[in-house]
């Protein structure tokens, strides 16, 4: 019923801040930069942690499990030849303040999607890995919470 | 607050201009924005000699074809204007960044009365190119362009327009407070409603809930009546010093208080709060800065580049509480021409054509002047707030009227 995405992706370009975060699903795992002084997570990546302004900030990974914020069906035809998509905004498991615009894919869009929980899924484009977000694959039973990684 | 009163107190708004508003009407920018510039400098009672200041939003060469207008150069040549100080730049609180820098420019006595003008041309571009694409620069196989800073984050995933970003906000609303598509539906049918009063808009026809409702949605919950209309127009004000006021020939508006904080995250979707945006800084920045409260304005012109954002204003302003803007708006009594907070009064952007800010700007000079017409809002019209911007751009104006 729904795309996974636009008829045609838009990619982004890669530079010596992002290549982390576009590539890292080459592993299947998301990544986010982190500050290896405060262990706080720092998205978009910076290169000082903006919470304590370490320079001393690395890519670690996380579980790829996060929560559906917010979302939006596009039906306008931005792109020709796209189908409606599902546009969502999720927060990330391990510091939900950082979210990520995404599409969610697999899932139907009403007035349950907010508050889902979701897990990353790479759609691969070129040299880029995009974290595309489905519904958990174990969504009901006890996981570790937003601590796990802390 | 600093002793003594906010330095955009010393500036009023003395006069106003507007260009022909409408569709692909096939003339340039600065032909447009000169008609508005000279209207505004003859309302004012004033001569291009008198003119020393010019600043506008965004300047030129910025955004996509038609959404820049001229810069300031091209039209200080035009008018071969002698300046003391000029301005034009796109990063600040909103589109009325501009109209804000005059008034801190005559209150700083870098300039007497300044020129303010915004220009679109963008229904005129969208005729000749079709809808423009968002620009990106180089990296991509197949001449495809890559992109780089907040476009990165949003593009990939289809969200390549504003109206994707917003609805995430909107969404989000719906689900926190019970926002309801018939509730949205009032900002849109009160701008008709208004807009039918106005003959400069671009759609007057009449729109019921029920037209709005059975429009095409374009990223959900958002319709086709909650987006803007694009159009050419240009508009123009002269912001003076406070003491040419009362030898203006029409009444002045004076600025009572500006509002421009951004304390949040300056981005759209990493904002705390993405139930409301940058409005709740400007807002409570503005209110920092007055005496004045939300019950003491008369009328309210706030953005509606999206109904949403008005709403999302209704709330930073304090018409009303987080989330009370849906029961608020209801029904839409309360914001009608006649109602206790008349809204948008000459249709807004949704109707009236997208003005960028400057036509709520406009609107709000013209009730306070009591010059509405057949639109002029019933009772008191001393206090006017304007707001603009939408996401992590925003940038609010309380206006009061002067004697004269």
């Amino acid at each position: 019923m729904f795309a996974n995405g636009p008829a045609f992706r838009l990619l982004p370009r890669l530079d010596q801040d992002n290549e982390f975060f576009w590539t890292g699903g080459k592993d299947g795992t998301l990544r986010f930069l982190r500050c290896q002084a405060c262990r706080q997570f720092v998205h978009p990546p910076t290169p000082r942690c903006p919470a304590c302004l370490s320079a001393d900030v690395a890519p670690e990974p996380v579980s790829g499990h996060g929560t559906v914020h917010s979302f939006t069906v596009n039906h306008q035809q931005w792109i020709p030849g796209s189908d409606p998509y599902v546009i969502g905004l999720v927060s990330i498991d391990e510091q939900p303040d950082i979210r990520l615009m995404t599409n969610l894919v697999d899932c139907d869009p009403d007035g349950t999607l907010i508050g889902a929980p979701v897990e990353v899924a790479f759609e691969e484009n070129d040299d880029v890995f995009l974290p595309l977000f489905r519904p958990r694959s174990d969504a009901g039973s006890a996981t570790a919470g937003p601590e796990e990684a802390s | 607050m600093s002793a003594g009163p906010p330095l955009e107190r010393q500036a009023a708004i003395t006069g106003i201009g507007q260009s022909d508003v409408g569709r692909r009407l096939g003339r340039t920018d600065l032909d447009l924005t000169l008609d508005a510039c000279l209207e505004a400098i003859s309302d004012a009672g004033l001569t291009r000699d008198d003119i020393d200041g010019l600043a506008t939003y965004p300047g030129a060469g910025t955004g996509m074809a038609g959404f820049s207008g001229p810069g300031t150069p091209e039209v200080q040549d035009a008018l071969r204007l002698r300046l003391n100080w000029h301005h034009g730049g796109s990063e600040g609180p909103a589109q009325i960044q501009a109209v804000i820098a005059a008034c801190l420019a005559v209150g700083a006595g870098l300039a007497r009365h300044v020129l303010v003008y915004r220009t679109v041309t963008e229904s005129t571009a969208q005729g000749e190119g079709g809808r423009q694409g968002i620009g990106g620069s180089g990296g991509g196989s197949g001449g495809v362009p890559r992109f780089s800073g907040f476009l990165q984050w949003s593009l990939p995933f289809g969200a390549v327009s504003a109206v994707n970003w917003i609805a995430l906000v909107a969404q989000r609303r719906v689900h926190e407070f019970g926002l309801t598509g018939e509730q949205l539906g009032q900002i849109a049918v009160n701008g008709r409603r208004n807009a039918g009063r106005n003959p400069k808009a671009i759609y007057r026809d009449a729109m019921t809930l029920d037209d709005y409702l059975a429009a095409r949605m374009i990223s959900t919950p958002l319709r086709l009546f909650d987006c803007d209309a694009p159009c050419d127009g240009s508009t123009a004000v002269v912001v003076s010093h406070a003491d040419y006021a009362p030898d203006a020939p029409r009444p002045a508006c004076h600025v009572n208080a500006v509002g421009t904080a951004l304390r949040g995250r300056p981005s759209w979707d990493q904002f705390d709060d993405m139930t409301t945006m940058a409005a709740r800084d400007a807002a409570a920045s503005m209110w920092e800065r007055t005496d004045l409260r939300p019950a003491d304005v008369d009328t309210a012109q706030l953005y509606d580049g999206f109904s949403i954002l008005t709403m999302v204003w209704l709330e930073a302003l304090g018409f009303c509480g987080r989330g009370e803007s849906g029961p608020f708006v209801e029904g839409g009594s309360r914001i009608a021409l006649d109602g206790a907070l008349p809204l948008n009064t000459a249709g807004g952007q949704l109707s009236a054509g997208r003005l960028h800010g400057f036509g709520l700007l406009h609107e709000a000079c013209v009730q306070l002047r009591g010059e509405g017409g057949d639109r002029q809002m019933p009772g008191r019209h001393e206090v006017a707030v304007v707001a603009n911007g939408g996401g992590p751009i925003a940038g609010s104006m309380l206006l009061t009227r002067g004697s004269g």
